[in-house]
């Protein structure tokens, strides 16, 4: 059995601070109730739930949490953020990581790799926010 | 002779499974029966005019009413009855609710057994005879033992109310866990800061008489009349005449650790708790002065001026009588050293969550600073176990312990108060915060004070380095975790205290599979006893916070003030009867007596010396057990006698 190291030293206290300064929202509000992830229509597509990814935010573990495929899944339907019983723009959150993740690595999704035959299919508001993260 | 006989609907609590119209109709046929009726609620104002008006019309003489158990009714039938003239135990209820409808589906075998019954009554009722309630002085003082925060509201209350009260407390000084306590959730208000006022009071109001060093050791008799001896220890300092001038301190050689800080400071031998003690009178411990017995040193005597020290103190016993006491013995904390995971005793940094009290009192060793206990660095990163005893009935404390979260949250919030860039992590099962402004505060120490939750039970902690190794599980994430903390503080279950223990076994009060007192009716009664004239209040009853403990200690002073405002008592007349002619003095009911009602007495028959069984009838209860000891059928029930329980039970028997 291996057990996760958890260290809550400065560098992840700064990170808290960043995703805390994005997002606008109090990390340490949430109580882990999981009605965000019982909202989500998306959660068995994550690899970590919505209140899982916010209890790893909550702990600092930045690299484990950019690992997680929960941010990019979230579609921002805002249903977890109505919901909240903690007025925790839980949105706001998932978009703060996604902005951390690629002020991080602008190339992430280089528009030119794309097939031509996606790009069709893939939805215009998603091309144009690609576009907007390279703005910085 | 007329019985009158009255069956109860209750709604369709009984007619739905019982045929109440058949067992009215079959009733008349019974002997003596002059009148059978039904009715949707017999309890109601109508009904009881019913019995009223049939009792005037049929000139009744017996009444056996057919409804919910007695515990809930009897006494309001009982009213009834005596407003019309009839000696009140000549009624009989009959239980066809708790017994048969609420416990049955099948109609006519509720109706069958509910028939049954009813006739076995029928015939009791036949064989009833009146029976006389007597009466008892009351004496108007009270007592209450143990001078924590329970036992300090219990005896102001009743004190303010105009009567005497004796306040024992075991240790030197009253104030109890409380006044250990830094400050306390959720107000954050110091814990000495609101309890002293109340210590002050106790020792400057002129109906409590309080008695430190003490414990009760015998306690006889009955409500409104207890006859207690107390034993008061020594001080080795007369209270009155120590100034507190300390004088005695800088001269005393010996060192001893300090009990009040956990025994993170020392003491000298002779000492006083701590500042705001009550009485304010220094102490010395006799297993640590070299003053007593054999006397070996005086210096503090030499340096006394006032001539406050006196070596040949003896222990005394006091002997007084109350008429109500109040038991408020509060609890221990659980000896945590059994959770061997956990390392405490054998890992320095791993502490209590009342030595963490101390550590963080302004008034303790630490002076308010939050130092580990292993080299006296402030500590960067602390870990809260939660339910350190607590809900764990396979090795520890089957229960919540109720506290522990918010005061972990407390103690957490606390550290980030005065370690701004500290981390706080707390392991936790469930948090619990069902308190008024609970949730609020937990809330609090989260979004404002950073404290981290983490769901989950740790395993074990280890020593490593100068660290401590904390490993766990989050049971959000599904990960088992490790972490490096400088400090863990373990969330202590509470227990029942020592003198809990004993003061129950002593006054033979029921306890529960914990050794918590039992309170008479856990929802109707929390603050009553089975024994009339003793109440509880605080963690003697089980886990309980301190505006929880200061209600129920207020409740408890109100209901022995109920006793102590009489002149006399009437007490109940169903007691035990003794036929002397039949008693040989075996001494078998005496045993068989769980409320010490009956002693054995030699006394002068028909010439000759016998023993004979004696029943004191204001402490027995009525409960029978005597009656089913005695071989000889010379001990009887009043109300139960054994033809009456015979003529029952050839009825349920059958035909």
């Amino acid at each position: 059995m291996s057990y996760e190291y958890i260290k809550i030293g400065q560098e992840e206290k700064d990170f808290i601070a960043k995703v805390e300064e994005i997002s606008g929202q109090n990390v340490y509000s949430c109580y882990q109730c999981g009605k965000c992830s019982a909202s989500c229509a998306f959660s068995y597509k994550m690899d970590k739930s919505v209140n899982q990814f916010i209890h790893l935010i909550q702990l600092g573990q930045k690299k484990r949490i950019l690992d997680t495929n929960t941010h990019w899944i979230c579609a921002s339907c805002f249903t977890c953020t109505v919901r909240c019983p903690r007025k925790i723009d839980v949105a706001a959150l998932m978009e703060a990581i996604r902005e951390i993740s690629l002020r991080e690595n602008p190339e992430k999704v280089r528009i030119a790799d794309l097939p031509k035959e996606s790009l069709g299919k893939l939805p215009n508001i998603a091309l144009v926010s690609n576009f907007r993260k390279k703005t910085g | 002779m007329k019985i009158g006989v009255y069956v109860c609907e209750c709604g369709s609590n009984i007619a739905s499974t019982v045929d109440v119209e058949k067992i009215v109709e079959e009733a008349k046929d019974l002997p003596n029966v002059a009148v059978s009726r039904v009715y949707k609620y017999m309890c109601s104002d109508p009904g009881q005019e019913l019995i009223k008006s049939d009792i005037e019309e049929f000139e009744l003489d017996k009444i056996v009413v057919a409804a919910c158990s007695p515990n809930m009714h009897e006494a309001t039938f009982r009213a009834v009855i005596e407003d019309k003239g009839l000696n009140p135990y000549v009624l009989e209820i009959v239980n066809i609710r708790e017994h048969v409808s609420w416990v049955n589906s099948d109609k006519d075998k509720g109706t069958e057994k509910s028939m049954s019954l009813l006739a076995g009554a029928v015939y009791r009722s036949a064989l009833m005879k009146p029976l006389e309630r007597k009466k008892v002085g009351v004496i108007h003082t009270a007592l209450v033992i143990g001078g924590g925060i329970a036992g300090i509201q219990a005896a102001l209350d009743i004190a303010s109310m105009g009567y005497k009260t004796t306040l024992v407390e075991k240790t030197s000084s009253i104030g109890g866990k409380m006044s250990q306590l830094d400050k306390t959730f959720p107000t954050l208000d110091c814990s000495q800061c609101i309890l002293s006022p109340k210590m002050v009071e106790v020792n400057r109001h002129p109906n409590i008489k309080l008695l430190s060093l003490s414990e009760v050791v015998a306690v006889d008799g009955y409500v409104g009349n207890f006859k207690v001896k107390i034993k008061r220890n020594p001080r080795y300092v007369i209270e009155d005449k120590c100034t507190l001038c300390g004088d005695c301190l800088p001269v005393c050689p010996v060192i001893a650790h300090d009990e009040y800080n956990q025994g993170f400071s020392p003491r000298k031998a002779i000492y006083i708790s701590y500042p705001q003690a009550i009485p304010a009178s220094f102490v010395i411990d006799p297993d640590d002065c070299l003053g007593i017995d054999p006397l070996i040193c005086t210096k503090c005597k030499e340096a006394c001026g006032p001539e406050a020290i006196d070596f040949d103190m003896q222990p005394e016993i006091i002997e007084e009588e109350f008429g109500a006491i109040v038991v408020a013995t509060g609890y221990a904390p659980y000896p945590i050293e059994n959770i061997g995971e956990y390392g405490y005793g054998t890992i320095h940094n791993v502490i209590s969550g009342l030595d963490y009290e101390r550590i963080v009192s302004a008034s303790g060793p630490t002076e308010g600073k939050i130092l580990r206990p292993s080299d006296g660095k402030i500590p960067e990163t602390v870990v809260f176990i939660h339910c350190a005893g607590s809900r764990d009935p396979s090795k520890h404390l089957p229960y919540c312990s109720k506290i522990c979260c918010m005061y972990s949250t407390k103690h957490a919030l606390q550290y980030k108060h005065i370690v701004h860039n500290g981390t706080a992590i707390n392991f936790y099962i469930d948090i619990r915060t069902a308190g008024k402004d609970y949730e609020e505060f937990y809330q609090r120490a989260a979004e404002e004070d950073k404290v981290i939750y983490i769901r989950g039970k740790v395993s074990e902690v280890l020593e490593d380095g100068d660290q401590i190794l904390v490993k766990g599980v989050d049971t959000l994430s599904g990960e088992t975790v490790e972490l490096h903390a400088d400090m863990v503080v373990l969330a202590t279950g509470i227990t029942p205290s020592e003198g809990t223990k004993e003061m129950a076994s002593l006054l033979n009060l029921a306890v529960d599979i914990n050794g918590f007192i039992k309170e008479a009716h856990p929802k109707l009664k929390p603050v009553d006893t089975a024994i009339a004239g003793i109440f509880i209040a605080g963690t003697a009853t089980g886990p309980k916070d301190i505006p929880d403990t200061v209600s129920q200690a207020s409740g408890a002073a109100s209901k022995a003030c109920g006793i102590l405002s009489q002149d006399e008592l009437e007490i109940e007349a169903t007691v035990a009867i003794v036929d002397d002619s039949l008693c040989r003095g075996c001494g078998m009911c005496a045993e068989a007596c769980p409320y010490s009602a009956i002693e054995i007495q030699v006394m002068d028959q028909y010439g000759h010396s016998t023993k004979i069984a004696y029943v004191n009838e204001a402490l027995c209860k009525g409960c029978g057990s005597c009656a089913a000891a005695c071989l000889n059928g010379a001990i009887n029930q009043l109300g139960y006698t054994d033809s009456q329980i015979l003529a029952l039970i050839s009825v349920l028997g059958g035909d």
